[in-house]
C-alpha cells in the first residue's frame, strides 16, 4: 500500500512541480500588487473559458507537442537538443518555399509536400548538430544554440529580401513576411474556430513516436545508447550513428511544427524581427512540455495542452490584470528546474523498490545521466 | 567602400571596440571556467547575465550610483548561482537541463521586471573612459588600449588572476581535483559539495558582472533579451579555450573583434546584408568548436553529479 502511494506520488511529481511554480508565481504577483487569485482566474478563463479559448489552447499546444515528441526521442538517446527554435524556422522556410513555388499543383499534394519539406528541413538542421557531436565531439547543446541564432538571421534575411511579399516590398516600412499561401494550400479547419488538422496530425504522431521508441529496433537502440553507451558499443550498436539519428529525428519533428505553424495558423511565414517572432518560443517550451511529460510521447500530449493553456492564458492575464506575459515565461523556467530537481525523489523511490526486491513494474528510465563523451574515450 | 575599412582611423576604431566588446565574454567565460573546472556545466549563464543587466541598469537608473549597480548585478548573479548550486549539488539534477531552466527563468524575469518597473527603454550615464596620462595620448595605441572604462580593465585583470588561482593555489588544486576525480578528492577530505558551491556561486557572480558590463559600461541601455545569445557563446568559449583562462581570453578577443568588424561594416554601409554579418560569429563558434574540441579533454567529472558511495 505504501509503495503504491509512493509511486502515485512520483507519477504526480511534475504536477506538484507545476503547482510549486504557480505558488512562486503567486508570491511574485503579490509583490506586483496583483491579487493572485484574480490573475490565475483570468489565466484559466483565457485558456479554457469558451470554445474559442479552448481551440486557441489546442492550436498553441500543437507546435509544443511536435517539438516535445522530438525532444522525447533525442533526450532518451542522451542527446540534449536545444535547437527546436532553429529547426522550426528552417522547416518553415522550406515548407513556405514549396507552397509559394508549386502554385499550379493540386492543394493536397502541395500541402503533403510542404509538411514533408518541413520535416526534412528540421532533420537537416538537427542532423548537422548530430553529425558534429558524433564525429567531432562538438557539444550539441552549444551547437544547437548557435544554430538557432543562425536560423533566425537566415529567416530575417530571407523574409526581408528574397522571399518578401512583393506587396510588402513596395512599402517603405516593411514587415518581414512572405506572400500569402493560396487558399487551397491551407490545412483544413476542424470546427468553426482556428482549430486545424495539424492538431490531429500531432496526436497521431505522438502514438507513432511511442511505437517507434518502444516497439522498434531503431527506438530500442536510441534508448540503449542513451542509457549506457559503453554497453551499447559492446553490444555492437554503432553509437555515433544513433546519435546522428536521434538529433535528425528530433529536428524533423520541430521542422514539421514550423511547417504546420505556416500552413495551419498564419498561412504565410511572418516574424516581428525578434528571435522568437516566428516560433513564439515553441522550440524552448516544447522542451518544457516534454520534460513535464517525463519524456513519454503520450504523456507529452496533456503536458503540451497544459503549457499551451498557460501561454494562451498568459495573454488574457496580461489584458485583464496587466501582468506582463513574461511572468509565465519565468514560471516555465521554474517548472523545468523543479521537474529536473524532483527526479531525485523518483530515483530514490525506485532504489527503495529495487532494494525491497519487489520489482513489480520495469523501472522507468531516468533522464540521461551518462554523457556520451565518456563512451568515446 | 571596402577600402574604407582599411583606413587607419577605422582600423583603430575596430580594434578599440573589439577590446571593449570582449568584456562580457571575459567575465562570463572566466566564471564558467571555474564551474566547469569543478565539474559543473552551468548553462544558466545567459539568464544570470540578463538579470545582472537589469539589476545593474535599474539600480543606476534610480540611484545614479554606478558601483551600487555593479554590486546589485553581482548579488543577483550570486543568488542565481546559489540556486543552481543547490539544484545540481544537493539534488543531483541534470546540469544541462536545469541550466536551461534557469536561462528561461532569467529571460522571463528580467523582461517582467523591465516591463513592470520601467516600461520604456531608457539610457543611463555609464562608466566613463579612464584617461591615463601619457599612455592614453599615444597615437593609435592610446585609443585602442588606454582609453577604456574600468569594467573593461577589470575583465582583463581577471585573466591572470584566474590563472593564478586555478594553477598556483590550494583552492585551485581542490577545484581541479573535484572536477577530475571527485571520489579521490572526497577520500582526501576535500568537500566536493563546498568546492562546487563556491565555483558555481563565483560563476554566477561573474555572469552578473558580465551583465552589468553590458548595461552600464558598454551599451548603457536595457532592452528585453539584450544579451541575445552572448551568455551561450561565453559557455562555448570555455570549450574553445580548453578550460584555460588564457584560452578564454583568446576566444573572447576573436569573437569581439569579428563582432566589432561586423558593426563597422554596417556603420560604413558596405553592402553585406546585416543578417549575414550578424550570423558570422555564430558560424565561427561552431567551426572553432569543430576545430578545437576534439583535441582537448574536458574535466573528467564534467556534468556528473557527485554521490558518495556508501
Amino acid at each position: 500500500m505504501k509503495s503504491k502511494l509512493g509511486s502515485l506520488f512520483t507519477a504526480l511529481l511534475p504536477v506538484i512541480a507545476t503547482l510549486a511554480a504557480l505558488a512562486v508565481g503567486a508570491v511574485m504577483l503579490l509583490f506586483l500588487k496583483v491579487n493572485p487569485l484574480e490573475a490565475y482566474r483570468a489565466l484559466l478563463d483565457g485558456a479554457f473559458g469558451s470554445t474559442n479559448a479552448l481551440a486557441e489552447t489546442l492550436v498553441k499546444a500543437t507546435p509544443l507537442l511536435l517539438v516535445a515528441l522530438g525532444i522525447c526521442i533525442s533526450f532518451r538517446g542522451d542527446v540534449i537538443n536545444i535547437g527546436g527554435e532553429g529547426q522550426m524556422i528552417i522547416g518553415a522556410i522550406l515548407a513556405t518555399w514549396i507552397g509559394l513555388t508549386l502554385v499550379e499543383w493540386p492543394g493536397w499534394l502541395v500541402v503533403s509536400l510542404a509538411l514533408l519539406g518541413g520535416f526534412l528541413g528540421g532533420a537537416i538542421w538537427g542532423g548537422i548538430a548530430g553529425f558534429l557531436k558524433a564525429y567531432f565531439k562538438v557539444n550539441e547543446i552549444l551547437s544547437t544554440v548557435m544554430m538557432n541564432a543562425i536560423a533566425v538571421q537566415l529567416m530575417l534575411f530571407l523574409l526581408r529580401g528574397p522571399m518578401i511579399d512583393p506587396v510588402m516590398a513596395e512599402r517603405t516600412s516593411k514587415i518581414p513576411e512572405t506572400a500569402r499561401l493560396l487558399e487551397a494550400f491551407r490545412l483544413p479547419r476542424l470546427a468553426p474556430t482556428r482549430l486545424h488538422l495539424g492538431v490531429l496530425i500531432a496526436v497521431v504522431l505522438a502514438v507513432l513516436v511511442y511505437i517507434l521508441l518502444w516497439r522498434t529496433t531503431l527506438g530500442y537502440r536510441i534508448r540503449a545508447v542513451g542509457q549506457n553507451p559503453h554497453a551499447s558499443r559492446y553490444a555492437g550498436i554503432k553509437v555515433q550513428r544513433y546519435v546522428v539519428v536521434a538529433l535528425l529525428l528530433s529536428g524533423a519533428f520541430s521542422g514539421l511544427a514550423g511547417a504546420i505553424q505556416v500552413y495551419g495558423v498564419n498561412y504565410r511565414m511572418i516574424t516581428d524581427g525578434s528571435a522568437s517572432g516566428f516560433t513564439g518560443s515553441a522550440g524552448f517550451n516544447g522542451i518544457v512540455a516534454a520534460l513535464f511529460g517525463q519524456l513519454h510521447p503520450l504523456l507529452s500530449i496533456p503536458a503540451s495542452i497544459l503549457f499551451g493553456a498557460l501561454l494562451v492564458g498568459a495573454n488574457s492575464m496580461q489584458r485583464v490584470v496587466q501582468v506582463p506575459s513574461a511572468l509565465i515565461t519565468a514560471l516555465n523556467g521554474l517548472v523545468v528546474v523543479f521537474v529536473v530537481s524532483s527526479e531525485i525523489l523518483r530515483r530514490r523511490s525506485q532504489r527503495r523498490r529495487l532494494a525491497a526486491g519487489k520489482e513489480e513494474s520495469p523501472p522507468k528510465p531516468d533522464l540521461p545521466r551518462v554523457p556520451l563523451e565518456e563512451a568515446k574515450q | 567602400m571596402i577600402s574604407e575599412l582599411f583606413s587607419t582611423t577605422v582600423l583603430i576604431g575596430i580594434l578599440a571596440s573589439g577590446i571593449r566588446l570582449a568584456t562580457p565574454y571575459l567575465y562570463a567565460g572566466i566564471g564558467e571556467t571555474f564551474s566547469q573546472k569543478s565539474g559543473v556545466l552551468n548553462l544558466g549563464v545567459e539568464g544570470q547575465m540578463l538579470l545582472g543587466c537589469f539589476a545593474a541598469f535599474y539600480v543606476v537608473f534610480t540611484s545614479g550610483n554606478l558601483w551600487l549597480g555593479v554590486l546589485a548585478a553581482m548579488l543577483v548573479g550570486a543568488l542565481m548561482g546559489l540556486a543552481m548550486a543547490f539544484v545540481t549539488v544537493n539534488l543531483h539534477a541534470q546540469q544541462g537541463i536545469s541550466g536551461i531552466g534557469f536561462y528561461i527563468f532569467g529571460l522571463g524575469m528580467s523582461d517582467l521586471l523591465f516591463q513592470k518597473l520601467m516600461g520604456t527603454v531608457e539610457t543611463v550615464q555609464g562608466f566613463p573612459k579612464i584617461h591615463i596620462p601619457g599612455l592614453s595620448d599615444i597615437p593609435g595605441l592610446g585609443e585602442i588600449f588606454f582609453s577604456q572604462n574600468i569594467l573593461v580593465y577589470g575583465s582583463y585583470l581577471l585573466v591572470p588572476l584566474a590563472w593564478f588561482v586555478l594553477n598556483k593555489t590550494t583552492l585551485g588544486l581542490k577545484i581541479r581535483s573535484v572536477g577530475e576525480n571527485p571520489d579521490a578528492a572526497d577520500s582526501l577530505g576535500v568537500s566536493v559539495a563546498r568546492v562546487r558551491y563556491f565555483t558555481i556561486i563565483l560563476g554566477g557572480t561573474l555572469s552578473g558582472l558580465a551583465g552589468a558590463s553590458l548595461s552600464i559600461a558598454l551599451l548603457n541601455v536595457f532592452q528585453q533579451n539584450m544579451t541575445s545569445g552572448l551568455g551561450f557563446i561565453a559557455v562555448a568559449l570555455v570549450y574553445f579555450g580548453a578550460w584555460r583562462p588564457v584560452g578564454v581570453l583568446a576566444g573572447a578577443l576573436l569573437f569581439s573583434m569579428i563582432n566589432s568588424l561586423q558593426i563597422w561594416i554596417q556603420v560604413l554601409g558596405i553592402p553585406v546584408p546585416s543578417e549575414i554579418a550578424v550570423m558570422m560569429p555564430y558560424v565561427l563558434t561552431i567551426l572553432v568548436l569543430v576545430a578545437t574540441v576534439s583535441k582537448v579533454r574536458a574535466p573528467s567529472a564534467l556534468t556528473r553529479p557527485f554521490e558518495r558511495e556508501d
